[in-house]
């Protein structure tokens, strides 16, 4: 089995490294993949036309807006998918005979050092969110870094503890609400008269001229996003590190 | 030896595709089931690898516009315009002058790049969920241990 | 584009793929996947690909490596091969 196994690889590898010497020249600003029309002009019109100075922002949230709504939507699933697999529910009161539960005693360095850093940890999500438009960031990297902050805090104590402050029902409305705003934002447009997800419409409701109203809706969209990350990336870590129970953690 | 001065300045694309064989051989001949998906793991970030060396240009700078660019093309549109300070619509032309697209990497490349990143941490996502289901029907989590407990009946 | 530095990460990319392959302790090959992770996002921020680098540093080398060890944690720690 590995010998064939290296055959094949051996044989894919051969494949590609013969197709390399047709490959443009590293670093090369003509090549075909630089100069194509709509490289070049994602970079010279998004300023002009949407006010935002980080490009890859703009494009994602903007000019590429329904590909961001559905790779939402394949982390929604992907949550969704792995409750459908793990979750079960074990008897009510007893304790779960295979789960090595060892109770530890709460311990003062990683205690202390959690209650300083995780608000922090969010506070800096939440400038990643909201500072996308200038510096790297949006939605996506902001959400995890969230979602991160909750997994230090369900490592630091016990997962029952904190599923005070995340129950499993509000996880799952927090994620809904994320893909719930970003259609929300393409039906408002819809309404007002112009294509689903064409932002310069929500001018008249924001109050601004269509640039910035393509700027504030890119905003708004990218907070969508990062509810649903946040959510499903702390489901995923409760249901993983539980076996399915939610009771006992890592 | 041509072929090797040829080859030889693009021996950068000859790595990736070595770690792309890494990971594609990891994920058909392992038998353990996580060893499988670290190296499922291993492929999609060398293949996102590949993609994201395509779109770099020699000088170019990280696809944000400067902060005085920003700020010029602000400048303009407020003298052009009257006595408000406010930002008035934008003409591409004026703007234009300032962004030259040799100065920035290629913004497309890593927009579909970022969908893949997301699109893979998903799919690991399930995948160690269903490993963590087999074990708990099967007992193991080797693949040929697994498939001897199928054939001898369950 | 520095060519010594990105040759030297390169090489350290190739062997850390290849180890976190080979150890037969599942913990150890988590952790090693979390290290190749972050190789990878210090290639992409030395192209310019800043917002690529970032998402694969808090995705990669944070979220992905908790998910393999909560997953090792729960199944077995040895592996066969």
């Amino acid at each position: 089995m590995k010998i064939l196994a290296l055959i094949a690889v051996a044989l894919t590898g051969w494949l590609l490294m013969s197709a390399v010497s047709d490959f443009p020249d590293w670093g090369d600003p003509h090549s075909p993949a630089n100069s194509y029309r709509l490289s070049q002009g994602y970079i010279t019109d998004t300023f002009p036309q949407t006010s935002v100075p980080n490009m890859v922002t703009a494009v994602l949230a903007d000019y590429r807006g329904y590909d961001t709504m559905f790779e939402t939507v394949v982390i929604f699933t992907a949550g969704i998918a792995i409750i459908g697999i793990l979750r079960r529910y074990g008897p009510k009161d007893k304790v779960i005979p295979e789960q090595k539960l060892y109770k530890k005693e709460p311990d003062l360095i990683v205690e202390t050092t959690c209650r300083l850093m995780i608000p922090i940890i969010q506070l800096f999500a939440l400038y990643v969110v909201a500072h996308g438009h200038h510096s790297p960031g949006g939605g996506f990297q902001g959400g995890v870094i969230f979602g991160a902050s909750f997994i230090l805090l369900a490592l630091a104590r016990d997962l029952q503890a904190t599923q005070k402050w995340v129950p499993e029902s509000r996880i799952l409305n927090l994620a809904g609400t994320g893909i719930f705003i970003y259609a929300g934002f393409g039906f408002l447009c819809l309404l007002l008269g112009s294509n689903f997800l064409d932002y310069a419409i929500l001018h008249k409701v924001m109050g601004v001229t269509p640039i910035e109203a393509r700027s504030h809706s890119m905003l708004g969209v990218e907070i969508g996003v990062a509810f649903t990350v946040t959510a499903i990336m702390f489901s995923i870590y409760s249901n993983l590190a539980s076996n399915g129970y939610m009771k006992e953690g890592l | 030896m041509e072929l090797f001065e040829a080859i030889s300045t693009k021996i950068n694309y000859w790595v990736y595709i070595v770690i792309m064989m890494i990971g594609l051989f990891a994920m058909i001949s392992k038998n353990n089931l996580i060893k499988k998906l670290i190296g499922m793991s291993i492929f999609q970030t060398a293949i996102i690898l590949f993609y994201v060396s395509i779109g770099v240009k020699e000088g170019a700078t990280i696809p944000i516009l400067y902060h005085d660019q920003v700020h010029a093309a602000h400048g303009d549109h407020g003298e052009a315009d009257t006595s408000h300070g406010e930002h008035g619509a934008v003409e591409s032309h004026e703007a234009d002058i300032h962004i030259n697209p040799d100065d920035f990497t290629n913004p497309l490349v890593h927009v579909l790049m970022l969908t893949a990143i997301v699109v893979g941490v998903s799919t690991l996502g399930v995948g160690l969920a269903i490993t963590q289901k087999l074990h708990r029907e099967f007992g193991s989590i080797e693949e040929h241990e697994i498939l001897e407990i199928i054939k001898s009946g369950k | 584009m520095i060519w010594i530095f990105d040759s030297i990460i390169l090489i350290f990319l190739v062997v850390t793929a290849i180890i976190s392959l080979q150890v037969k302790d599942l913990l150890s090959a988590s952790m090693i996947f979390g290290v190749y992770s972050f190789l990878m996002c210090l290639l992409w921020a030395g192209m310019a690909a800043v917002d690529v680098a970032f998402t694969e540093a808090a995705v990669g080398a944070g979220v992905s490596a908790v998910f393999l060890i909560a997953t090792v944690f729960r199944t077995s720690r040895r592996s066969s091969d």
